[in-house]
């Protein structure tokens, strides 16, 4: 994967809309105004992001003129997808140790304060 | 998950970053001061099954930090950095180093929020440049070579929580 290719890439994750199209996408293929439902904004911007997507070989269009579903094309995903993922597994499980050490910082802190009571 | 259901998200940030947030059931100054000292984060920095054998820590604008932790195959690893920014117990930026990768720094901001009686830490990691994104692309790429649509599934999950 080039430079270029993960520029566009991040790029195109670094919009929520889009991010929310791509999700519903991942759901099946689907039509400019079916994407555009969940959205206060006009079908030509939906068009607009989904130009974007498909610059980024994100998605990829039918050739029908009138209705052109879009439909998810997973591989440049699935590269940034692994690199997050890989942060998300160290960070879930670090994170869940935090948890434990936290519960034990609290009742220290409980003691502490039983301590000079006494 | 953890046994608190408060779930990590993670997405991208702009064109090198990352970002990653997640709720504490603590006070802002317990979460805070558990990224204070050597001694704290030796408790839970890293995953389970690798030990923290050593940390240094000095904590403080322009102080070094090391910490080094050993794997279930024995293998240990370095990673280093230095503080760019304290102001508890609101913020810590700090730079990030794997020693088995020299020379890819990331900056990292670590943000606490209170939320309703919890804290949110959001923590933004940038690579700084794309060639640097590349090179963590392609390391964890190589880590990660026997993954599945599976997750793609999952991440895809979470990228509309941002919205």
């Amino acid at each position: 994967m080039t430079t270029d290719t993960l520029d566009r890439t991040f790029s195109a994750l670094a919009d929520p809309t889009r991010r929310a199209i791509l999700a519903r996408l991942a759901t099946g293929e689907a039509s400019v105004s079916v994407l555009a439902e969940p959205f206060e904004i006009s079908l030509p911007a939906i068009s607009k992001h989904l130009k974007v997507l498909e610059r980024a070989g994100l998605i990829v269009r039918g050739r029908e003129a009138q209705w052109r579903p879009a439909r998810l094309e997973a591989g440049p995903l699935k590269e940034v997808a692994e690199w997050a993922e890989g942060y998300r597994r160290f960070w879930e499980e670090t994170y869940e140790r935090l948890d434990e050490y936290l519960e034990e910082l609290k009742g220290r802190g409980k003691e502490k304060r039983n301590g000079r009571k006494r | 998950m953890g046994g608190s259901g408060n779930k990590l998200e993670v997405t991208t940030q702009g064109d090198t970053g990352i970002r990653m947030t997640r709720l504490f059931d603590a006070p802002r100054e317990l979460v805070f001061e558990a990224h204070t000292s050597a001694e704290h984060m030796s408790k839970w920095w890293g995953p389970r099954k690798y030990e923290v054998i050593s940390a240094d820590y000095d904590f403080r604008p322009g102080g070094k930090w090391r910490i080094v932790h050993r794997g279930p195959d024995g293998e240990e690893y370095g990673f280093r950095g230095e503080f760019r920014e304290i102001v508890p117990p609101e913020r810590i930026a700090w730079t990030f180093e794997f020693e088995g990768a020299p020379g890819q720094i990331a900056v990292e901001t670590l943000t606490f929020t209170e939320e309703g009686g919890k804290t949110r830490i959001t923590a933004i990691s940038d690579s700084g440049s794309k060639e640097a994104r590349d090179a963590m692309l392609e390391s964890g790429m190589e880590a990660g070579a026997a993954e599945t649509y599976e997750r793609l599934d999952e991440y895809l999950e979470t990228l509309p929580a941002r919205t």
